[in-house]
């Protein structure tokens, strides 16, 4: 079949008809498009927020107010240039996000949205009651943007500023997703995972929050100087729910969801807004009710909105499927073999009551592979847990490379060199497989989500890629690097934890129940694989039930009863214990 | 500001308190357990107030027919629902109750003559065609998607708001409503004046408040709501239909909310989108209570209303901000407070 229809020849075509729009449309419809491009920007903030971050944002349109306020009344009344007043407007943006976020972020999800209702309610209040911004009635007098002496006063002119920032910021959003720093915000809502990897959650919650917020405010900016005119009206709360519901009718899940849902929702309500009345032949915010409406109805029947139904017209980029090569990335010298780099000493755990870990000891020495068994329940996941940092032990002391970390943090613990898989597989189902080892390489990279966004990350995005790829061959993974995680069976998205792990070239690697669900073959690969980390000096600490490959691999092994150390020493010194078989097959009085 | 007016700022702000505190419970109960942040909430005072109005002038219930319309959506839904598992022994009865019973209470109502009906009466017709609008929207707003993420639920919840507030509108006219007092007059005590309203509306708040306490301690449902709260697998598994404690509880918050509309409609003008405001100061009375603690909320709720009251008398075009901003403080102390973090993805 011929490909008329491509994602390139689309995206042409669309641009080619916009950028005609200013030339040919009716002064109406010129407006109206220039709308759209004001609420697609904000509501790709609210994409971002929403879709990436698992988080969302009802005080969007306050933030556009701040965006216009800031310069309608820095320019009429201190006469400050237009450029000035973005960078003031972006500058107080930035503090009033972060401080929104700071106090809201390290709760449930569910505050950040609760305190932006707040925030955009008492910024309406305060745009309608300030006497120095003109109060209900607002400032007018704004004047047009001069650009190189070009003074951009009619809607026609501006229609090309709009949709120029607009599609910048698609751009750098699409950049800025595709790198170490969009991999770490696309994998956000799996929080424990995330940060086990080394990666600061709230950090990247933060972010995300304030480039939204950041969007909406140049999007203010933009309005006002259209406008030539403000008041408090269009920054109320209902407006910044009406973005919210581009965004999610839209669709969450792509960048291009903003701008559909920002014209459908446009045009949709300009249609409502003159039918229903006639219709009903009442006066109403008719349109209020349908809008609701669709947006229940698009959450119930499918959740990633609309945007991705319209996709299913248009046949799908193919993806990159090649990594290119690129230098290694530096490594972690690893400490002379035998020398111990794990030791737990006393370490209790309580769950209220429940003691889960019950002054447990264990060392764990560069080079030896470590095995830690023990029937279902005996604690072996919690101490798991107590060690890496993701739970931490209620009493005792863990020291990892000399250094105290049971009071650490799992990200901190991870920077020391050591990484973990878990024993219910964390992955990003919808990433692909390499972008997914690619997290574990998170913390050997150094650039920042700016520099993402305008690709200047591209040779170091080139080494994790590369390193990523590598642990995954090595892995045995190498034929399904750019599949999607979820579309691989369990036992081998285990494997790819374990790659993932291995990107981060761990002092001492953390394996919880690794051979479950792989086949005879798969486990002897896997069997050598860890073999040879032992050889170059790994420290590997490993919770298995499969004692033929426990037995096998181990150099020593721990048994865990109750919570209890049962017992330690040699593989056939265990195999042979009485306690031990006591403890897995149950008394001899059966 | 002397004494007196300091008496009467006082009693305008637990009156209003009282309001609020009935509200935030009921949001604390909704968020509990189902876990949607009840935005509608403030809706249902404006519903309940705004039919008082209007029956009390001899007018229909103006929301009579969204119940109509409603049931008779509840009805197909569970029609399907139970055709699919082959009940048809329970079609009769799903019909029944969501669309009949609906119908031929418009039918009574169009020949009561509402305007001389004693008060009381059209108190109980006012709930009787805003309340059922509560297990309503949950079944087909919130019941399909009862275990999507709470961030789902409150994009449900706000667009479900939208339409509250569009359709009010619709019913009840831009113009506010205004009801007569339970009793006229009051009394003089002490240095302040006291209208017998305000007791009514402290009291009333005070029996519900008790009611709702001892439903929760002594009836089967009470506690099927609290085992919900605590564990919603545990429950279900002991036999409590997560469903219906869904449906309990909205309707439990459509009663709360309109009638604490009923009890404020004789002092404050009510207007079809004032209730948002006041749902809102409901909760930040239940954020205050960390959207979990029963007493904390209560109590946030009163300080709510103190605050808003005083803050009126100093700078009022700008208590709505100063009531808002209040949450603040509350969520920067809770936030140092906590040490771990939810993970959303471990369900």
């Amino acid at each position: 079949m011929s490909r008329l229809f491509t994602p390139n020849r689309a995206l042409l075509g669309f641009l080619l008809a916009l950028s005609l729009v200013p030339l040919f449309a009716a002064p109406f419809t010129v407006t109206l498009v220039n709308y759209i491009g004001l609420y697609a920007l904000v509501a790709l903030g609210l994409v971002l927020l929403t879709g990436i971050g698992g988080l969302t944002s009802f005080g969007q349109a306050a933030f556009v107010g701040l965006g216009a306020y800031a310069t309608a009344y820095l320019t009429t009344r201190h006469g400050m240039s237009p450029w000035g007043t973005l960078i003031v407007g972006m500058v107080i943006t930035t503090a009033v996000s972060l401080a929104l976020g700071f106090i809201t972020l390290r709760l449930s999800g569910h505050f950040l949205p609760l305190g932006t209702i707040a925030w955009g309610i008492s910024l309406y209040f305060i745009f309608g009651n300030l006497e120095a911004l003109g109060g209900h009635g607002g400032i007018d007098g704004i004047p047009a943007v001069d650009l190189f002496g070009l003074e951009l006063g009619s809607g026609r002119a501006f229609f090309y500023v709009i949709w120029a920032t607009l599609l910048a910021a698609i751009v750098t959003t699409q950049n800025m997703l595709d790198s170490r720093e969009g991999r770490a915000m696309r994998c956000l809502r799996s929080m424990t995972m995330t940060e086990a990897m080394g990666i600061n959650t709230l950090w990247y919650r933060m972010v995300l929050f304030m480039i939204a917020a950041q969007f909406a405010c140049v999007s203010g900016w933009l309005y006002a100087h259209l406008q030539r005119f403000v008041n408090p009206t269009p920054f109320s709360l209902g407006h910044g729910i009406e973005y919210l519901f581009m965004a999610v009718l839209g669709g969450t899940a792509a960048v291009w969801g903003a701008v559909f849902g920002a014209t459908a929702v446009t045009f949709l309500k300009e249609w409502l807004q003159d039918l229903l009345p006639k219709l009903l032949g009442a006066t109403g915010n008719f349109e209020m009710v349908v809008f609701g409406l669709l947006t229940i109805i698009v959450l119930h029947r499918t959740r990633d909105g609309l945007w991705p139904i319209l996709m299913r017209f248009i046949p799908q980029r193919e993806g990159k499927k090649t990594v290119e090569p690129a230098l290694p990335l530096p490594r972690r010298d690893l400490p002379t073999t035998g020398r111990e780099v794990l030791q737990v000493k006393n370490v209790t755990k309580r769950f209220g009551g429940l003691v889960a870990n019950d002054r447990m000891n264990l060392t764990v020495r560069a080079g030896e592979v470590m095995a830690l068994i023990g029937p279902n329940g005996a604690g072996k996941s919690t101490l798991f847990n107590c060690i890496s940092g993701v739970n931490p032990p209620t009493e005792g002391e863990i020291h990892f490379m000399d250094q105290r970390i049971d009071a650490l943090s799992s990200r901190e613990i991870a920077k020391l060199g050591m990484s973990r898989t878990f024993q219910h597989v964390r992955l990003n189902q919808d990433m692909t497989v390499l972008e997914n080892a690619a997290i574990g390489a998170h913390l050997r990279g150094r650039k920042n989500f700016v520099q993402s966004a305008w690709r200047l990350d591209r040779e170091e995005e080139r080494r994790l890629l590369w390193e990523a790829s590598h642990q995954l061959e090595r892995c045995g993974l190498g034929e399904h690097l750019f599949d999607a995680a979820g579309s691989l069976p369990l036992g081998k998205q285990r494997i790819v934890e374990i790659a993932r792990a291995l990107c981060s070239d761990p002092t001492l690697l953390l394996l919880d129940e690794p051979a479950a669900g792989l086949r005879h073959l798969e486990k002897r690969a896997l069997a050598e694989l860890l073999a040879k980390l032992r050889a170059e000096g790994m420290a590997i600490l490993l919770v298995e039930h499969d004692m033929d490959f426990v037995m096998g691999l181990a150099d020593r092994v721990v048994v865990m009863e109750f919570g209890e150390h049962l017992a330690e020493g040699l593989p056939q010194e265990i195999q042979t214990n009485p306690k031990v078989l006591e403890a897995y097959l149950g008394g001899v009085d059966a | 500001m002397d004494f007196s007016v300091a008496l009467l700022l006082a009693q305008d702000g637990v009156t209003n308190g009282a309001i609020y505190a009935l509200l935030s419970l009921a949001l604390v109960l909704v968020f509990a357990v189902t876990r949607v942040i009840f935005i509608p909430q403030g809706e249902f005072v404006a519903y309940g107030a705004l039919s008082m109005a209007a029956i009390n002038a001899g007018f229909l219930p103006p929301t009579m027919w969204l119940v109509v319309t409603l049931g008779i959506a509840v009805a197909v839904v569970e029609s399907v629902a139970a055709l699919r598992e082959g009940a048809t022994a329970r079609l009769p009865m799903i019909v029944f109750r969501n669309a009949v019973l609906p119908i031929l209470a418009v039918i009574a109502v169009r020949y009561l003559p509402l305007k001389s009906l004693a008060y009381p009466l059209q108190v109980a017709i006012a709930l009787a065609f805003v309340v059922p609008l509560g297990p309503q929207i949950y079944r087909l707003a919130f019941q399909p998607v009862a275990e999507a993420t709470v961030l789902l639920l409150l994009i449900v919840s706000v667009a479900v708001h939208f339409m509250l507030v569009g359709l009010g509108l619709y019913f009840f006219g831009a113009e506010g409503g205004r009801t007569p007092a339970f009793t006229d007059g009051g009394f003089t005590l002490g240095p302040t004046y006291v209208q017998f309203q305000t007791l009514w509306i402290v009291g009333i708040a005070a029996l519900l408040i008790a009611g709702l306490a001892l439903f929760f301690e002594r009836s089967i449902y009470g506690k099927a709501l609290r085992a919900t709260a605590i564990n919603r697998t545990g429950a279900r598994l002991m036999g409590i239909s997560a469903d219906l404690a869904g449906k309990l509880c909205f309707t439990l918050a459509a009663l709360v909310g309109a009638f604490s509309g009923i009890l404020i409609a004789p002092i404050t003008t009510i207007y079809y989108d004032t209730g948002f405001l006041i749902g809102l100061k409901g909760f930040v009375g239940a954020i205050i209570g960390g959207l979990a603690s029963y007493p904390l909320a209560a109590a946030g709720a009163i300080l709510v209303g103190l605050l808003e009251s005083y803050s009126s008398f100093y700078a009022s075009a700008y208590k709505e901000v100063i009531v808002f901003t209040l949450i603040i403080p509350v969520l920067l102390w809770q936030s140092l407070a906590k040490h771990h973090v939810d993970d959303e993805d471990e369900h």
